[in-house]
Formats: structure tokens, C-alpha cells, sequence
């Protein structure tokens, strides 16, 4: 089902990151592409230019807020920072006092099921075939289905998120695991997409589970409640230990969270990468390439992956170089990585 | 009642959770103002009330269970509105689920409007005081549920005018005959027709529409084949009952037509997790007992003692399979919607937004029904009916939490059996 994978499980938060220039010029091009496009989705996606307010509690954190600050500003993106008392005015329903925070009012949030919906439209209209059927490999321009039939094709794109590794063995690409919480509707609980800076130091941290406060407002006043990430954790269940962790870390920031409804919890699976790059582009088999491993961004970057692959393929010049995501950076000798 | 009772008596360490403050079920449990149970179905409610009592039982009362955090515990929640009592994470050895069934609604235009109910919902506001004394009351669907509930409508003063059965009278002529062999059933049958005597009745009949602006004003039949449009206050439908089947399939046990699988001795597919009553298929009162009876012996280790129910049980389940099949719900029904019918209150999402999804996880994804407070609680039962959608997945927590709730971490083990008996 189109949208089904991870796609279906994530939160649809469009945010600019910066943790690598690299991740910055991706999903800050690919938010340009969303707010373009933006008037031509259909309502049910749900797009809404919320922005993102990254919330500090102390002076370290506020420090991290100016440098991201300079950060988007030296990079001609804008924002601006929130203090203590802009911040409480901006969400009310946050503990008091806060340090501040950094609004980024470029940031959006959707729905993604829908956003999907909408793309597999537009292809279509372009005259794409759709087979719902599963790839149980593909090499050498041969697609070989699950129901018996093949697919022959020039160019053959792995795009199959978390489960890419079984169609393309040795890829390095890993499940990482994600909890969200989505309450019944509070309509002006949560105003902006609200993101603990601290969530750069935990998800940052590759070896171990991590929980962070993350949370957003939906368009039916409904609050989505993240976020988790855990490696080697491959069922698809509720972890009781890890829930706790990320509504006791919600609570932190938001107390009376504790006491709304929840509707439902879930849990996805997102494609890490080593570096935290998406997998974008050709491979050693001339007819295979890649499109994924976009771990929890992956909503965010997908007009932009498409817009850098299709370039590749059609020999276009791209908006920003394709280098830092092509997956041949992981067959170079190990050597070079360490410097890379 | 039974099972925990059944149990009990055979010696075993006992605790009986229920989301509603008021212990009976659905039908057995006391009106508001009242102590005792609702005995309008018969005096077995008092009796099993009196047993239960003699033994040790624990009671938890109006607590929910909404999630199973690891394998052998359950957390429940108060149902309390204004409570803020911590979760309690309950422990188990053996657990008998016997979580009932709710009705099935089916959209047709106007369902939405305030006043069109279920006969279920009807009798359930009846019982929490709403005044129904010369109310004018359109009762349609299928089933003898009809006609208990017209009876108890008119008990309460309601004044019932018109009972719409759906099914034609090539389905229902078999099974009434059927009744004649056994003379319980037709006494009851007998006795519910007579309290609702004077009410017209039609075979063949259906609802099509409800109009009215604030609520609903007249209502729209389809009456073997004529269009009948009749006043009224309320209209109460009753297109069958569902499985609650949503806590066991949380636990794992496995679902098939939409019915929990059992063996004879009401074993699910999960080991030491039972089930009884309507969850393992609709089957009314006296089955849902037996079946209560026979999981709470099972699941004592008194296996012959639960066999000795086992012949009563599978004629009961005959009497039922019969019943299924004379009030097969016929296919005009999955026809009264129009394009712009909403099939889920709680998203607003119309028929036509339906029509052509390929699944019921397409249709959650895509159009968001069934994903709002009730979880698709009223809306999948019909889409399952209209679309044919089979599928269900199941996510904590089975009902609404709050949030403190899901992440209680603390273990309050108040239900440990320590009696470890093995079962065969
Ligand atoms: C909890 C959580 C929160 C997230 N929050 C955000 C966020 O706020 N913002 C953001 O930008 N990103 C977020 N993400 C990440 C984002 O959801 C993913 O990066 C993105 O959905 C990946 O899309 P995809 O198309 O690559 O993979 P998927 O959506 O997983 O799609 C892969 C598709 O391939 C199909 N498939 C797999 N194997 C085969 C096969 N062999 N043959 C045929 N088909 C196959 C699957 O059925 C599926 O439909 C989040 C992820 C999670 C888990
Ligand atoms: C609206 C309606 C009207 C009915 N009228 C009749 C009638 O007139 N005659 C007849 O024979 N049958 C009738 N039935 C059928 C009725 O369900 C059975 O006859 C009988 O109540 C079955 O008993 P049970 O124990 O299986 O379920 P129930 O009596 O429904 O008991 C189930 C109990 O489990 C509780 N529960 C469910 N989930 C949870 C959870 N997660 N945590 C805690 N508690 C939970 C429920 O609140 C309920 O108290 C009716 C059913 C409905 C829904």
C-alpha cells in the first residue's frame, strides 16, 4: 500500500536540520520544495506552516539556540530566538520558567499517508504504472515478484525504506525504532512543533535508546506525541519501559500533558544510516540505484531525493551536489571514511 | 459473574475487573438509583449475584483495561472522570476475557441526526434516567433484540409505534418454526410479542432515511417494497451485535470472523488466556452463562466438571446458528447510503470517501475513519459490513487512556495467583 511503511507510522514534521551541512542543505532545499507545492495539495494532507520551536531549558541550551541561530542566518535561513517570557507566551501549556527558544517559522507539519496519496496521483498522471506486489529481488535490470512475474527495466530505484537491505544485501542501512503517542483532540493545546534541543544530543547517540520530548500540534487539534529511537529492537510492539521514558520526558516539559487522553500508541521503523545521510543515487549495478535510508527525515527530504535523482538521470544540473548522499561513499576503503 | 464465580468455588484466587462502575454486564447491571441488579431478563441475575457474593472474589469495579505491558499483566485505569488514582498493573496466571459486545450501527441519510440510536443505547439511557414516558418511537433492525427492547420501551411508557424487521419471511419462517421444539424459547418469544402487543410489526421493513433538522422528526421505511414515512422522537436500531473482540486480539489471541477462536473449553489460541460470552460469537443470555461456567472450571482444572456443560452449550450454539441465519442481514442494507452519508462521526468521513478503498487500513490511512476517539469502534463494524473490509490490527490501549496512565510503570500486583495449578 502506497504509504504503508514507514511513512505510514512517522509524524510528518518538515523541518530544517543542521547537524551536518549536508543534512542542512537537504531537507532545508526539500522544505522550499514542500512550501512550493504547498498550495497545490489537497486538504487532506493537512499541510500546515506551523513552524518549529526548539525549546531551551538553561543557559547551555540558550547557547545552543544562538548558534543555531547564526547557523540558519549565515546559511540565508531565518529564525529567531524566544526568550523566556515569548516562549510561555508562544505555548502556554509549557513549564514555567524556560530558558527560550529558537522559532522557526519556515517549518510546516502534515500528513503523511496523504502527502503520499497525493505524489502516487501526480505520478500517475504522468502515466506510472503501479504493481502492489512485493520485490523479492532486484539486479542487473531485473525485478523478480513475489507472485511469480519479473520486471525488466533500465533503471530499477530501491526505495523500499527500512526493509531496503533485503533487495540491496549489504546495504548499510538499519532499523531504528520509534514510539508515538496521538491524543483525542485539544485544539490550541500545542501551537508550533515543539522540539527539546536536547533531542540533537539523543538522537545523536548511535549505540544506545534515547528518548526525547517532541510534539506537535495536528490539524484536528489532535497532539502527536514522539519520539523514541532504538536500535536492534526488530518487533513491532509497545515497549513499556520506553513509553514511560518519553511521556516521563514529555511531562518534564509539558505537566499537564500527563493528564489528556490518548487515543493510541504506535511504533515505526526508520532507515539509519551510518552518518545519518540518506542513500541517494547510482550503485556498482549500472541498472540499480538508491532511495533511502532517510531515518527520521524521511518525509521532509522526499521532494528533494526525487528532485536529485531524477537530475542524476536525466544529467540535469541539481539545485545542490548529490555527492555527500551518493552510496558509494560506504564502498570507498575505510581509510578514506575515517577522514570523510 | 459466572466464570469468576465458577472459579472461586473451585478454590481458586479470584479477581474481577469491569469498566463499569455497576457489576452485571450489559443487560444484568442496576439501573441509576439502584442497588440491585436489573432482573427485567429473568432472576438468574440475582442468583448469580448471591454466589458470587458467598465467594472471595475481588471486585474492581468501573477499572478498565487498556494495555498489556509485558506477557501475564494488564494495566487498568479508573474509570472515574475526575479521578486521578494511578493505573494499576494487575498480574495473572490464568485470565478469562469476557469483554461483550456492542451494537453494530448502519449509516443511512439522517443517522447522524441527534435522537436516531441504537436499540442498545436507547435501553442503556433508559436505564441511566432518561424520561421516555409518551415518546413516540420508531424501533427498526433485526432480531428478537427488537422485540425485548420494544417491550422494555413500553414498560418505561415509551409509546412504540411501528417494529421494522429487515429479514423477509423466507428467512425467518424456518427458524420460527424451529421454536416449536423448543418451548423456552418460544415462551419468551411469546412473552416479549405479547408486551409489545398492539405495536405493528413488519417483515420486510427497513429504515431509509431520517429527516429532521435539530434532530429527527419523522422517519423514512422502506416497507416491502412502499415508502412509509412516520413521525417520531426517537428511532432505535439495532442491526445485530459485534464481538468486543479488540483486548484479546491485543493479547494475541487469534480473530476469525470477527469472533474469537475457541475450543470447547473456551481456550483461546494464547495458552491460560480464556474467553467466554459474546466475544467468542453473538449468542445472547444463556450461552454467554454456560460459556462463562465452562472457562471458570476450565480454567480451575476441573475439566469433567466443565464437560458436563459441554452438550448443553453446543444446542444452544445450534439455537444460535439458526438465529444467525434467519436474521442474515440482507444487501440493500449496504445501499442506504448516499454519497455524502458520514460512515465515521468522529473524523466526518462520508461513503463516498470510502467507496473505493481497497482495505480498512487504506481507508484509516487515507481518509482517517475510524482513527478519532472511538477507534472505529462504531464506524468499522459498519465498514466491515458495506466494504467488506476484513483486516483489523489492534494497538494499546484497547480504550481511550490518559496519558499517565500509559507510561505508570509501577507495579501494584494485586491480583497474583499464587496457586500455580497446571492445567491440561
Ligand atoms: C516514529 C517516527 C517518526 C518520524 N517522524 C518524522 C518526521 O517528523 N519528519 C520526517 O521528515 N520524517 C519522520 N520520520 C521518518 C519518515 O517517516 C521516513 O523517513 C519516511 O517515511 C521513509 O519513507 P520511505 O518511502 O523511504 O519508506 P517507507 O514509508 O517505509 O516506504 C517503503 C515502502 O516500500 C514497501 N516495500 C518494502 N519492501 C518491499 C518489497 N520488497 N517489494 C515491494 N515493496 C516493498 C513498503 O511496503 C513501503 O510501502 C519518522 C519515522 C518514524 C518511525
Ligand atoms: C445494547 C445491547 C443490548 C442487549 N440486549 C440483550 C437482551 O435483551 N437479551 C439478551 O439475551 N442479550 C442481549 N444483549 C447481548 C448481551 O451482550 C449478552 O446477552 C450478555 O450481556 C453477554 O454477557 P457477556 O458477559 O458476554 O458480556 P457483557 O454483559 O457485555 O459484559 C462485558 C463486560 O465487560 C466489560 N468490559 C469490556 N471491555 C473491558 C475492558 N477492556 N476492561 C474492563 N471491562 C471491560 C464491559 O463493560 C461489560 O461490563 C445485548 C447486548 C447489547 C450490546
Amino acid at each position: 500500500m502506497i504509504g504503508g511503511g514507514a511513512t505510514a507510522a512517522g509524524m510528518g514534521h518538515i523541518v530544517t536540520m543542521d547537524d551536518t551541512p549536508a543534512q542542512f542543505a537537504l531537507s532545508s532545499y526539500s522544505q522550499s520544495l514542500w512550501s512550493q507545492l504547498a498550495p497545490e495539495l489537497p486538504s487532506n494532507v493537512e499541510y500546515a506552516q506551523c513552524g518549529t520551536i526548539w525549546v531551551a531549558t538553561d543557559e547551555e541550551e540558550m547557547c545552543e539556540v544562538h548558534r543555531k541561530l547564526d547557523y540558519y542566518l549565515s546559511r540565508g535561513s531565518s529564525a529567531e530566538v524566544l526568550d523566556s517570557e515569548a516562549l510561555a507566551a508562544a505555548e502556554p501549556n509549557l513549564r514555567r520558567p524556560l530558558a527560550g527558544g529558537l522559532l522557526v517559522r519556515s517549518d510546516a507539519v502534515l500528513y503523511p499517508p496523504c502527502a503520499a496519496a497525493y505524489l502516487l496521483q501526480e505520478a500517475l498522471r504522468h502515466n506510472t504504472k503501479t504493481i502492489f506486489d512485493t520485490a523479492v529481488s532486484a539486479a542487473n535490470g531485473r525485478v523478480q515478484l513475489k507472485s511469480g512475474g519479473t520486471i525488466h527495466a533500465d533503471i530499477i530505484i530501491n526505495a523500499t525504506g527500512a526493509l531496503s537491505p533485503a533487495l540491496s544485501p549489504g546495504l548499510q542501512v538499519k532499523k531504528r525504532k520509534g514510539h508515538l503517542i496521538i491524543t483525542d483532540r485539544y485544539p490550541g493545546y500545542v501551537r508550533h512543533q515543539l522540539v527539546e534541543l536536547g533531542y540533537l544530543k539523543s538522537a545523536h547517540s548511535v549505540a544506545t535508546d534515547s528518548v526525547a520530548f517532541n510534539v506537535q500540534p495536528r490539524a484536528t487539534g489532535q497532539i502527536l506525541i514522539g519520539s523514541s529511537r532504538q536500535y536492534g529492537a526488530e518487533d513491532s510492539g509497545v515497549d513499556q519501559g520506553i513509553l514511560a521514558a518519553m511521556i516521563a520526558r514529555a511531562a518534564l516539559y509539558m505537566p499537564s500533558l500527563p493528564s489528556l487522553s490518548a487515543l493510541r500508541v504506535w511504533t515505526g521503523f526508520r532507515a539509519a544510516t551510518p552518518d545519518k545521510l540518506p542513500l541517494i543515487g547510482p550503485t556498482e549495478d549500472r541498472t540499480m540505484f538508491l532511495a533511502t535510508g532517510h531515518e527520521g527525515l524521511g518525509i521532509t527530504t522526499s521532494l528533494a531525493t526525487a528532485r536529485l535523482l531524477a537530475d542524476h538521470l536525466l544529467n540535469r544540473p541539481s539545485a545542490i551536489p548529490l555527492a555527500p548522499y551518493l552510496p558509494t561513499r560506504f564502498s570507498r576503503p575505510a581509510i578514506e571514511m575515517a577522514h570523510a | 459473574m459466572a466464570a469468576a464465580t465458577r472459579a472461586a468455588e473451585a478454590g481458586q484466587q479470584v479477581g474481577l475487573v469491569d469498566d463499569n462502575p455497576r457489576i452485571g454486564g450489559q443487560i444484568w447491571r442496576s439501573p441509576r438509583g439502584s442497588s440491585s441488579l436489573d432482573t427485567s431478563h429473568g432472576e438468574e441475575a440475582s442468583k448469580w449475584r448471591q454466589r458470587l457474593m458467598q465467594t472471595s472474589v475481588e471486585q474492581l469495579q468501573g477499572w478498565s483495561i487498556f494495555a498489556q505491558p509485558a506477557p501475564g499483566q494488564l494495566l487498568a485505569e479508573s474509570q472515574e472522570c475526575d479521578s486521578f488514582a494511578e493505573a494499576l498493573e494487575l498480574s495473572f496466571d490464568r485470565l478469562i476475557l469476557a469483554t461483550g459486545a456492542r451494537e453494530r450501527f448502519l449509516p443511512f441519510p439522517g443517522w447522524t441526526l441527534p435522537n436516531v440510536m441504537g436499540v442498545g443505547g436507547l435501553q442503556a439511557m433508559l436505564k441511566g434516567g432518561l424520561p421516555i414516558a409518551g415518546k413516540r418511537i420508531v424501533i427498526a433492525g433485526s432480531g428478537p433484540l427488537l422485540l425485548a427492547v420494544a417491550a422494555t420501551l413500553k414498560k418505561a411508557g415509551g409509546e412504540v409505534l411501528h417494529i421494522c424487521e429487515q429479514a423477509p419471511l423466507r428467512q425467518i419462517a424456518p427458524f420460527a418454526l424451529s421454536l416449536l421444539a423448543d418451548p423456552g424459547k418460544l415462551a419468551q418469544g411469546i412473552g416479549y410479542r405479547l408486551a409489545t402487543l398492539g405495536v405493528p410489526f413488519s417483515i420486510n421493513c427497513w429504515p431509509v432515511e431520517a429527516l429532521g433538522d435539530t434532530a429527527i422528526r419523522s422517519v423514512v421505511l422502506s416497507n416491502n417494497g412502499r415508502r412509509q414515512e412516520i413521525a417520531c422522537d426517537y428511532i432505535a436500531c439495532g442491526f445485530h451485535l459485534v464481538p468486543n473482540t479488540e483486548l484479546a486480539s491485543l493479547l494475541g489471541c487469534r480473530i476469525e470472523n470477527d469472533a474469537v477462536v475457541v475450543d470447547d473449553f473456551q481456550r483461546t489460541t494464547v495458552r491460560d488466556i480464556f474467553c467466554a460470552g459474546e466475544p467468542t460469537g453473538i449468542g445472547g443470555l444463556e450461552i454467554s452463562l454456560l460459556e462463562g461456567e465452562i472457562s471458570g472450571l476450565t480454567a480451575a482444572g476441573k475439566i469433567s466438571d466443565a464437560e458436563s456443560l459441554l452438550k448443553r452449550r453446543r444446542s444452544m450454539q445450534r439455537f444460535s446458528d439458526r438465529l444467525f441465519r434467519a436474521f442474515r442481514l440482507r444487501d440493500e442494507l449496504r445501499k442506504l447510503s448516499q454519497p455524502g452519508t458520514l460512515v465515521c462521526r468522529c473524523e466526518d468521513v462520508p461513503f463516498s470517501a470510502l467507496q473505493h478503498q481497497p482495505s480498512w487500513r487504506a481507508a484509516k490511512l487515507h481518509t482517517r475513519c475510524g482513527m478519532g476517539p472511538c477507534q472505529g469502534r462504531v464506524c468499522g463494524a459498519a465498514a466491515s459490513f458495506l466494504f467488506g473490509f476484513e483486516e483489523h490490527s489492534v494497538r494499546p490501549p484497547v480504550l481511550p487512556a490518559r496519558i499517565a496512565s500509559l507510561g505508570s510503570a509501577a507495579v501494584l500486583p494485586l491480583l497474583e495467583i499464587t496457586d500455580k495449578q497446571e492445567i491440561p
